[in-house]
C-alpha cells in the first residue's frame, strides 16, 4: 500500500465562537487532514468541545451562540448562508460522550439515518444496517437480536451502536466527543481499535481527557487552553517534545 | 423527658390524626355510596332512559352523553395542548417573550373558575363561532348557534388545556437532550426529530395529560350548563350538534329539580356511584396503558 498523501479536509480560519457575551473560542486557525485521527485535548472548559461542535454546527442549537471567521470542509465554508445544515450533518457524523441509542430496536437505530434520507427499500436497508454494524465491530454480537431494543445492550455495545448509526449515513467525517469516558477499559479498547480501523475511511476528530488514548489513536493532537489553540502538531511531538510550556505542563499532568 | 421529644411525639400524633381524618373522610364517603348505591345499580338503570319525571327508569342517556362529551373533549383538547407544549418546549428558548406570554396565559387559565368557562363557551363558541358557521352555510334556522355537544366539549377542552400542556411539557423535558442531538447530528430536521424521537418518547406524558384532563372534566357541570347539557332528552344525541344529558347534571336535576326528591334518592346514590366508577375506570384504563407503554419503551 502506498503512503497516502495527506490533504486538508477541515480548515478553520480565525474561528471564534461566543456564547452570549462570553467568548468560548479565540481566533482558531488550524487544518485537519483527511483520513487521519486528530485528537483535541485540554482541561474542561478549554473550548475543545466547542470547536468540535462547530464542525457540524451543533452550536447552532444554542440560542445565544455566535460564530465569526471561517470553517471550511472540502474548501466550502460551512458557515456560508447557502449551506444547508441538515445536509452538512449528514456528511459530518457525531458520536457523543453519553451513548444515547434511541429507545427503538437495534435495527431501527442504525436504519434511522438512511430512512431520513428516504431509503425505504427493505433489502437496501438490510444491507446498510449489516454493513454499518460490521464497520462498527458490533455485528457479530447483535446479529441474532436486531429486533431487540437497543436499550438492552451493554454500555460499550451502545456506544458502538451509536458509531454504527453515525456511519450508516455514509459521512466523510466522524466527530467523537469523549466517546469512551463512560466505558470500562475493555469496551474502551474495543472502541479505540475501531477508531484505528475507521480512519481508513473517515476523517476522525476525537475529544478526549485521556492522554494515553490521544497518544494511542491519534496522528495529530491539538492542545486547547482557555479558548485558545496553544499547540497543534504530530501527536508524538506533542507528547514527547512540545514547543510550548503550557502543553508540556498539561501532558505531563502538572495541571488540568 | 426532654421538650424536644415531647414536640416530636406531638408532631407524630397530629400527623396521625390528620391521616386518619382524611382516610376516614374518603372511606366513609365511598362507603356510603357503595352501600347505598350498589343495590340500586341494575341492568335497567344502566340501559334505560329515565321515566315518570326521573323517578323511575335508568340513566343510560346520561352515561352515554358523559362518555361522548369526554371523548370529543379529548379529541379537541389533547392535540391542541400537545402542539402548544411542543411549541413552548421545542421551538422557543426560555427567556423569549412569546413563551412567557403563553405561559402566563396558561397559568391564568388554570385559575379561572369553571362557571366563567361556561359563560365564555356560551359567548364565544355558541353565539360567536356557532352563529358564524350558520351564517357561512346560510342556515335559516340555528343549527350551530345553539348549545351542543361540540361546544360543551370545546369549553371543557379549554378548561383542561393547562393540565394537558403542563404534563406534556414535563414529558418533553424528560427526553434527554443527547437523544435530540443524536437525531439532529444524523441530519434529521427539527421536525423529524420531534416526530420520530421526541414524541414517541413522550406518549406517557401525553396520556397522563389526557388522564388528568378527563379526570378533571368528567364531573364538571358548570362549564357545560350553558353550552350543551339538557335536563332530559327524548332520544340519544345523534351528532356533535345535538344536546346531551350528563351524569353530573342529572344528579343535580335528581336532587333539586324533582317534584318528589325522596323518590329519586335510590337513583341519586346509584348515579353518583356510576359517575365515580366511570371516572375511576377511565383513569385506571389510561394508567394501565401508560404503564404498559412505559415498560415496553425502555426494555
Amino acid at each position: 500500500m502506498s503512503k497516502k498523501i495527506a490533504e486538508t479536509k477541515i480548515e478553520a480560519k480565525d474561528l471564534s465562537v461566543y456564547y452570549g457575551a462570553k467568548q468560548a473560542l479565540h481566533h482558531i486557525s488550524l487544518s485537519l487532514l483527511e483520513r487521519e485521527v486528530t485528537a483535541f485535548i485540554g482541561p474542561s472548559g478549554c473550548g475543545k468541545s466547542t470547536f468540535l461542535r462547530s464542525i457540524n454546527r451543533m452550536n447552532d442549537l444554542v440560542p445565544t451562540a455566535r460564530v465569526t471567521g471561517n470553517l471550511s470542509i472540502d474548501d466550502v465554508n460551512i458557515y456560508d448562508k447557502s449551506v444547508d445544515v441538515v445536509e452538512l450533518r449528514k456528511r459530518v457524523g457525531m458520536v457523543f460522550q453519553k451513548s444515547t441509542p434511541f429507545p427503538k430496536s437495534v435495527y431501527d437505530n442504525v436504519a434511522f439515518g438512511p430512512r431520513l434520507n428516504g431509503i425505504t427499500d427493505r433489502a437496501e436497508l438490510d444491507r446498510i444496517v449489516e454493513e454499518s454494524l460490521i464497520n462498527a465491530a458490533l455485528f457479530n454480537e447483535v446479529k441474532d437480536r436486531l429486533d431487540a431494543s437497543a436499550m438492552g445492550l451493554s454500555g460499550g455495545q451502545q456506544q458502538r451502536l451509536c458509531i454504527a448509526r453515525a456511519v450508516a449515513v455514509n459521512p466523510s467525517i466522524l466527530l467523537m466527543d469523549e466517546p469512551c469516558s463512560a466505558l470500562d477499559p475493555i469496551s474502551t479498547a474495543k472502541v479505540e481499535e475501531l477508531i484505528l480501523e475507521l480512519k481508513k475511511k473517515y476523517t476522525i476528530v476525537i475529544v478526549t481527557h485521556n492522554m494515553q488514548q490521544a497518544a494511542r489513536v491519534s496522528e495529530y493532537t491539538a492542545f486547547f487552553y482557555m479558548g485558545h489553540l496553544v499547540e497543534y502538531d504530530k501527536t508524538r511531538k506533542i507528547f514527547t517534545n512540545p514547543s510550548k510550556k503550557e502543553t508540556e505542563d498539561y501532558v505531563t499532568g502538572r495541571f488540568g | 423527658m426532654s421538650i424536644k421529644r415531647l414536640i416530636g411525639i406531638f408532631a407524630v400524633g397530629v400527623a396521625t390524626v390528620a391521616v386518619i381524618a382524611i382516610a376516614g373522610l374518603v372511606f366513609s364517603t365511598m362507603g356510603t355510596f357503595l352501600v347505598k348505591g350498589l343495590p340500586n345499580i341494575t341492568w335497567q338503570l344502566l340501559s334505560e332512559a329515565p321515566r315518570n319525571n326521573n323517578t323511575e327508569g335508568g340513566i343510560f342517556p346520561a352515561i352515554y352523553g358523559t362518555t361522548l362529551l369526554v371523548l370529543v373533549m379529548s379529541i379537541l383538547g389533547v392535540p391542541i395542548g400537545t402542539i402548544t407544549a411542543i411549541y413552548l418546549n421545542e421551538y422557543t428558548s426560555a427567556g423569549a417573550v412569546m413563551p412567557r406570554v403563553i405561559r402566563f396565559a396558561v397559568n391564568t387559565l388554570a385559575g379561572v373558575p369553571s362557571i366563567v368557562f361556561g359563560l365564555f363557551g356560551l359567548g364565544f363558541f355558541v353565539q360567536f363561532l356557532g352563529a358564524g358557521l350558520d351564517k357561512t352555510f346560510g342556515n335559516t334556522e340555528a343549527i350551530w348557534a345553539k348549545p351542543a355537544l361540540l361546544w360543551a366539549s370545546a369549553t371543557l377542552a379549554a378548561l383542561t388545556l393547562p393540565v394537558v400542556i403542563v404534563s406534556v411539557e414535563e414529558a418533553l423535558k424528560n427526553v434527554p437532550r443527547e437523544m435530540r442531538e443524536g437525531s439532529l447530528a444524523l441530519g434529521a430536521t427539527r421536525w423529524q426529530t420531534i416526530w420520530k424521537i421526541v414524541l414517541p418518547n413522550s406518549t406517557t406524558g401525553i396520556l397522563t395529560g389526557s388522564i388528568l384532563a378527563i379526570g378533571r372534566s368528567a364531573g364538571e357541570v358548570a362549564p357545560i350548563l350553558f353550552t350543551g347539557v339538557v335536563y332530559s332528552l327524548p332520544q340519544l344525541p345523534d351528532g356533535i350538534s345535538s344536546q346531551f344529558m350528563h351524569l353530573g347534571y342529572h344528579l343535580f336535576v335528581l336532587s333539586t329539580q324533582s317534584p318528589d326528591v325522596d323518590k329519586t334518592l335510590p337513583l341519586q346514590y346509584a348515579t353518583t356511584l356510576v359517575l365515580l366508577m366511570l371516572t375511576f375506570t377511565l383513569n385506571f384504563a389510561a394508567t394501565f396503558i401508560r404503564s404498559r407503554i412505559r415498560s415496553k419503551q425502555f426494555r
